[in-house]
């Protein structure tokens, strides 16, 4: 957590000093009063289903970060006796929801690239899946070599694999003009058909479920505690390609262009900017980052995949990049917290007889208070002031 | 001037002459993939009766399997060479001669030497276009008025349950139909108020509904329907009608004259839509707020309230086809069961140029796409049956390049008004 703390010290808006800290409160007042609500109407739900909601978001919260007591007693233990499994039992909850932000991350970035250009990704579902795909091909498939050969190579042919499949509707976008909105989504589909054919034939592993061979120990991403923890290097990839993206659209020129690119085509175009290949570059690295997601999760986490492998991350990551307001840093902290709502809603599941899919409905709800400021000014009677507004998608692009 | 109509002319002569190679190399392909692949003497029997049906019987057609595919190819071919040398103006008409000789081809070598029930197979595309022409007809009559719904997937689905669970408590279905006509209206509201009240962006709202609605649907389904099946989620289906007379044309009959209540609403619906959007004072309004608020408002028409009614309008259309997911087709729910008919209703409306004939006509290629995919698995073509699952949708994305004629969307379509 102190990680992104220091990272959004860095404001996307470009005020004076003194209004520095205003203006960071500005931006997040909005999106924190827009996950209140958001799980406060959720609460609504759970109670006309039938359930307490403070049973319910109790075992949500026990569920995301652990229980207080199991920690005291696991750092007790661990002094009086030196045995760590305790230990690591009470803070296995606290990994876990940072294992699922992990891909939450790399996919909220994802989307959050398209958007500062311009264009909205719903791909990074597909992207995903084939970025997971790919990545499990060359982890299990490429034998006798290194670690330090292997897990670098299956990463970056995962990244690639999704970069081809976010390139084909960017390309399409620059080249007729076909809205990437619909197009993701058809890429998506044939994605998912594309992995059930994968999966019960080509890459299926000996055995009757349609799941893909384990990839060797040399592609796999390092753990760092005994098992059942499966707290990885991943999550440290996932912050340095965070930063990575912050400076990528901060501090280059490439990064200026898109968005120009972004908030005004026109205006960029007569500038001399080169409008086609700015949205395929856009698209194939919001492709990368959405397959860098689906490696991280298939190398660092699962070590196979399977039918239903991606449990819905491409849609999340639509409502982290919104909430993070497109911006990286801000990202990060929305990944963390649907992370933390992800990990929770498994023991919310189990404990309260609540639906993980609660989650989707609070999603929705906070992408529409986020989308629609308005009305949680007006809920909150928030004084409106004036902002630049990211135009985020436009029209049929025709 | 005369540069830009001489530079006019070349793309012209470019145009004339890519269509001219592609339908050469669609006869190409037809003869290398289904002419080559065909046994001489086997015969192809395309079935037009179908069993449980009042048509009038009449004798199946049976072709011998490899000639037909050489005259296919051949026609192709011919009508490819015609136009590299001469040049026809109707490029619809060349691109729907290469999509039935191929078709044609395709399912002449897929049953050669079985039989297989043409009649069933266009039944079964009708039915199967219907969620998709509402789908489209919901887009052609909400962006009519320039605001785009992106989120029919998800109303659709909300309707689909709000439909089934309705219909098995009140043991009607017709109470299930009007309801989700009803939530349908409701949801598209909402969307209209959040897009003309708070200007929020429309495909961002669009996609909130989507994700609300399939985490609202999968949730009650799994904390309530899947406990309770028999007392919630099973409420049986809309019974077929015959029209009288009608029923008994042999082929037609049974495709246009058999179908249950939500088929025939849907075709009422493209003649009603129709007609309300190009002769009728409200579609003159409506495409007017399309195409240029500003001169409407100008001219005394209220753009907002235009939109309010015209995207309600088009919720109730969803509504209607969430119903037919339900208790339409299979009388149950099941969770995300609209796989993507939504956005693919989204393309048809494109294809089919914003109106609700062209819209109603792709869908029913999307239907036919679709009912296929099922076909040919049945008649065990050596092509995995994901490939053919996939066809749809690339399908949508080749028509929404615009190679097969540019489709321009209302002038003002996903823009805000601000008087």
């Amino acid at each position: 957590m102190n990680k992104t703390d220091t990272t959004s010290q860095t404001p996307e808006t470009k005020t004076s000093k003194e209004n520095h800290n205003e203006s960071i409160w500005q931006a997040l007042l909005v999106p924190v009063l827009a996950v209140v609500t958001g799980l406060f109407l959720g609460g609504i739900v759970i109670l006309a289903s039938g359930e307490n909601p403070i049973n319910a978001y109790g075992a949500l919260f026990t569920g995301s970060f652990g229980k207080p007591a199991n920690f005291i007693e696991g750092i007790s233990v661990l002094f009086s006796t030196g045995d760590t499994a305790a230990l690591i039992k009470a803070i296995y909850p606290f990994t876990e929801s940072l294992v699922i932000a992990t891909p939450y991350i790399f996919a909220g970035l994802s989307v959050a690239l398209g958007f500062r250009c311009g264009l909205f990704n719903i791909g990074a579902e597909g992207q995903f899946f084939i970025g997971a795909l790919v990545s499990a091909f060359v982890g299990y498939s490429l034998k006798g070599l290194p670690m330090i050969i292997h897990l670098p190579i299956a990463i970056l042919a995962g990244a690639a694999g999704g970069a081809l499949w976010g390139m084909v509707p960017g390309y399409l976008k620059a080249r007729f003009g076909a809205h990437e909105v619909v197009n993701t989504i058809m890429m998506n589909w044939i994605a998912f058909r594309l992995s059930d054919w994968l999966l019960s034939g080509p890459m299926k592993a000996s055995g009757f479920r349609p799941v893909t061979p384990n990839v060797l120990a040399s592609a796999e991403l390092p753990r760092f505690f005994p098992e059942p923890l499966r707290f990885n290097l991943g999550f440290f990839i996932a912050l340095l390609v965070a930063y990575f993206i912050y400076w990528f659209l901060f501090k280059t020129t490439l990064g200026f262009e898109i968005r120009a690119v972004g908030a005004n085509p026109d205006a960029a175009k007569y500038a001399g900017m080169n409008i086609i290949r700015n949205f395929v570059l856009v698209m194939a690295l919001a492709g990368a980052l959405a397959g860098l997601a689906g490696s991280s999760q298939v190398l660092g986490v699962d070590h196979w995949v399977g039918q239903g492998f991606s449990a819905g991350y491409g849609f999340d990551a639509i409502a982290i990049a919104l909430l993070g307001k497109s911006h990286p840093a801000g990202v990060v902290m929305a990944a963390l917290l649907f992370g933390f709502l992800r990990g929770g809603a498994t023991n919310m599941q189990s404990m309260a007889g609540i639906p993980i899919d609660i989650i989707s409905i609070i999603q929705g709800l906070v992408i529409v208070f986020i989308a629609a400021p308005g009305i949680i000014r007006w809920l909150y009677r928030i004084r409106t002031i004036k902002t630049e507004e990211t135009v985020l998608t436009r029209g049929w692009g025709s | 001037m005369t540069q830009e109509t001489h530079i006019k002319t070349a793309f012209e002569k470019r145009k004339q002459q890519a269509y001219g190679i592609t339908l050469l190399v669609t006869g190409l392909i037809i003869y290398l993939l289904f002419g080559l692949n065909t046994e001489a003497g086997l015969l192809t029997t395309f079935g037009l009766n179908l069993a449980g049906t009042n048509a009038i019987p009449i004798d199946d057609l049976i072709v011998p399997a490899q000639a037909t595919v050489y005259l296919m190819s051949a026609i192709a071919a011919f009508v490819g060479a015609y136009q590299l040398a001469r040049g026809v103006r109707s490029t619809g008409a060349l691109l729907g001669i290469v999509a039935f000789t191929f078709v044609v081809a395709f399912l002449t070598w897929a049953a050669a030497g079985k039989s297989f029930n043409l009649t069933g197979m266009l039944t079964s595309s009708l039915v199967r276009a219907t969620p998709i022409a509402l789908a489209a007809l919901c887009g052609v009559i909400s962006e009519r008025s320039a605001v785009i719904n992106i989120g029919i997937e998800g109303i659709m689905l909300i309707a689909a349950q709000v439909a089934v669970v309705t219909a098995t408590l009140s043991q009607n279905l017709y109470v299930g139909l009007i309801l989700a006509i009803l939530i349908g209206g409701l949801v598209a509201a909402f969307h209209a108020f959040l897009v003309i009240r708070f200007k929020v962006d429309q495909v961002v709202s669009g996609v909130a509904i989507n994700i609300f609605g399939a985490g609202m649907t999968s949730f009650i389904s799994s904390r309530f329907l899947q406990k309770a099946t028999d007392a919630l989620n099973n409420s049986g289906t809309f019974p077929i009608i015959s029209v009288p007379g009608f029923s008994k044309i042999p082929v037609l009959g049974p495709v246009l004259f058999e179908n249950n209540l939500i088929v025939y609403l849907t075709l009422l619906l493209v003649v009603v839509l129709h007609v309300m959007l190009f002769h009728t004072p409200w579609g003159l309004r409506t495409r007017a707020v399309g195409e240029h608020p500003k001169a409407a408002d100008t001219l005394g028409i209220n753009v907002y309230f235009v939109r309010y009614v015209n995207v309600i309008l088009g919720g109730m259309i969803t509504g209607l086809g969430g119903a037919y997911f339900t208790i339409g087709s299979v009388g149950r729910f099941d969770e995300i069961m609209t796989a993507g008919k939504g956005f693919i209703g989204l393309a048809a409306m494109i294809f089919g140029k914003w109106n609700p004939i062209g819209a109603f006509s792709s869908s029913l290629i999307f239907g036919f796409a679709d009912s296929l995919q099922v076909k040919l698995q049945i008649l065990r073509v050596p092509i995995p049956s994901e490939f053919l699952l996939m066809a749809p949708y690339i399908v949508t994305m080749i028509i929404l390049t615009g190679v097969v004629g540019r489709a321009i969307p209302p002038a003002a379509d996903g823009q805000h008004y601000e008087k």
